[in-house]
């Protein structure tokens, strides 16, 4: 599209219109200072010299390519076939925002309703919606759903729900007068008898996180049966890839699952953009936040794809709309759509069996080594894990001695657990080789015993450990 | 366009009918044939508690999503589930089978504050 600039005569004539006297008094608002600030910038650079400007900016970024990483926690690192960026960036895809016009744009509202269909597939439940901001968002979504639909306003969740996802919680409530209560933890799962006690039939909702913040599974049959009692939602916050193994949510009684589908084909980029998904039985289907694609049929009778049920939206309803999102995270959902249909269900299970096999490789060595061990080990765990360190080794000491090794290691828990401050949640994937986690034990060892650090020659690199090797 | 004579009404075209201190409410066939075919319709939960002019269900047609106010401060005592597999009922029956909730009224003298069906027409033809 050309870009077209308005003439001096069309801008005098809207702000004749509106009663401005300048365009510079739309700004008066801003105070003046900010306003009229300068930019120092160098002068202008030749073609060549700007592209060695960037690329030395650019090279002072770490990347997982060039760090052998432990870190989840929220964002996670697997592997991410070729194929997802070779569909994802074809021009049929690469539209300009809003892509919903039904007669322009078959081919993104069909990836929708797939997304929607691998959805309701995965998590065991009747309708999904075309994707949310993030896990975050999407959750605290469901407890504002669950809200409107009991007409009750307090949000009970357990202290192993990931502790940011907590605090976009708290966040989005607050405005609605609606409370959330915490419930404790015992041995890196919810305590279900503290659940059980203090739930009422004020309850809106019950949250629980599969596998949990700690990577721990939870007794999630127990939240269902305790929840539903009440007459309160169970809404479950679940782990993509773990849903190759785990029992779907809609099998353990969910009436809302969500979680964060960045894992599922798209990189950890610098902690964001994510994508959430949002699933609910049919019952609560009017009162779906978001953008909703539906099949139906054209005038000739072809299979065609729309928007559907937008009198919940924003756009329609205005303030009484089921929520303020009037949009959903389209490229990241098209490339977990491609994702889902490249892997299959068997490629899925598979992908699942891999990190529960590495993770617990690498827990049980690091478990091995003296003065390491698993707080929560009676626990069954997928991919995430509880590590306590040997007295007198901090988290953040480790951790900055494994980053000079070249290793990025779990997170300290202390942030947001202070009884857990000697304490770190490491994350293995399937990315992970046998020799990287050797390559993390080994450092482990080493740097709890005292030992100088390696030489940088034995510096494990990442993949291109293997590839660099002369045939 | 038919507006009973028995029948009391507001001016966001909900109609009232009174019996026993219970109103059966709905809407009024110049509403529906403004909203064209009724898809929808969300009904408040029994028992809840409503204040007059404050939203209470929703009513969503192939042209958009309404409010419907409670006409008046009182609990809801039954409603009509028969829209929920059924909304074009609205459209066909606006004053019959196409009926939304009942209320039990607090306090009676809240009737006064309603339109009857000359006021009611006299609005509908000055275009609000």
């Amino acid at each position: 599209m050309d870009y077209v600039p308005h003439t001096t005569q069309e801008k005098e004539e809207m702000l004749r219109e509106i009663g401005v006297g300048s365009a510079e008094a739309l700004f008066e608002v801003i105070p003046e200072r900010l306003r009229k600030a300068t930019l120092r910038l160098p002068g202008a650079l030749s073609e060549t010299e700007l592209a060695d400007f960037f690329k030395g900016l650019s090279g002072r970024n770490g990347h997982l390519n060039q760090y052998n990483s432990f870190l989840g926690a929220g964002v996670y690192d697997h592997f991410i076939p070729s194929v997802i960026g070779g569909l994802a960036s074809r021009g049929e895809f690469l539209t300009s925002y809003t892509p919903y016009q039904p007669e322009a744009s078959q081919g993104t509202l069909q990836v929708l309703y797939e997304f929607q269909t691998l959805v309701c597939e995965l998590t065991g439940l009747d309708v999904a919606n075309a994707s949310m901001y993030d896990g975050a968002t999407a959750l605290a979504e469901a407890a504002l759903l669950a809200v409107r639909h009991t007409e009750r306003n307090r949000v009970m969740v357990s202290r192993t729900v990931h502790p940011e996802y907590r605090a976009v919680l708290a966040t989005y409530l607050k405005p609605l007068e609606a409370t959330l209560v915490e419930v404790q933890a015992c041995e890196g799962v919810t305590d279900v008898s503290a659940l059980k006690d203090r739930i009422d039939e004020g309850v809106a909702a019950v949250i629980l996180q599969q596998p949990n913040f700690f990577g721990c599974l939870e007794e999630a049959e127990a939240f269902s049966a305790i929840a539903h009692e009440k007459g309160a939602l169970l809404i479950a916050c679940v782990n993509p890839i773990s849903l190759g193994l785990l029992s779907p949510p809609g099998d353990y009684g969910a009436d809302i699952a969500v979680g964060d589908a960045q894992p599922l084909g798209n990189p950890p980029f610098y902690g964001g953009p994510h994508v959430g998904f949002f699933a609910v039985r049919k019952e609560l289907m009017r009162k779906i936040p978001g953008r909703l694609a539906g099949a139906t049929t054209d005038l000739e009778g072809r299979r065609a794809f729309v928007l559907t049920l937008q009198a919940r939206e924003q756009h329609i309803r205005r303030q009484r709309a089921t929520s303020n999102i009037c949009t959903n995270q389209n490229l990241l959902a098209l490339r977990a759509t491609i994702y889902l249909s490249a892997l299959g269900k068997e490629g899925l299970r598979e992908l699942a069996g891999l990190n529960l096999q590495k993770s617990h490789y690498a827990r049980d060595e690091i478990c091995a080594l003296k003065g390491f061990s698993a707080p929560f080990s009676k626990r069954p765990f997928f991919n995430e894990f509880v590590v306590q360190l040997p007295k007198g080794l901090t988290p953040d000491s480790l951790n900055n001695r494994l980053y000079k090794r070249g290793i990025i290691g779990g997170l300290p828990l202390g942030r947001f657990y202070p009884e857990l401050k000697d304490s770190m949640l490491f994350c293995v994937t399937e990315n992970k080789t046998r020799n990287q986690i050797d390559a993390l034990v080994h450092s482990l060892k080493e740097i709890s015993r005292g030992r100088p650090r390696a030489s940088r020659a034995s510096k494990v690199r990442g993949r291109g450990t293997q590839k660099a090797r002369k045939p | 366009m038919e507006f009973p004579q028995e029948l009391y009404y507001t001016e966001t075209h909900e109609w009232l009918r009174v019996k026993d201190g219970e109103v059966t409410v709905g809407i009024t066939s110049y509403a529906q044939e403004q909203l064209r075919d009724v898809v929808f319709i969300e009904l408040p939960r029994v028992g809840k508690k409503v204040k007059a002019k404050g939203p209470c269900a929703v009513i969503e047609s192939v042209k958009a999503a309404f409010d419907i106010y409670a006409p008046l401060s009182g609990t809801i005592t039954s409603v009509n589930k028969e829209l929920e597999g059924q909304p074009e009922l609205v459209n066909k029956d606006p004053y019959g089978l196409g009926w939304m909730f009942v209320l039990k009224m607090e306090d009676l003298t809240q009737l006064q504050t309603l339109l009857n069906a000359q006021a009611y027409t006299s609005i509908i033809k000055e275009g609000h």
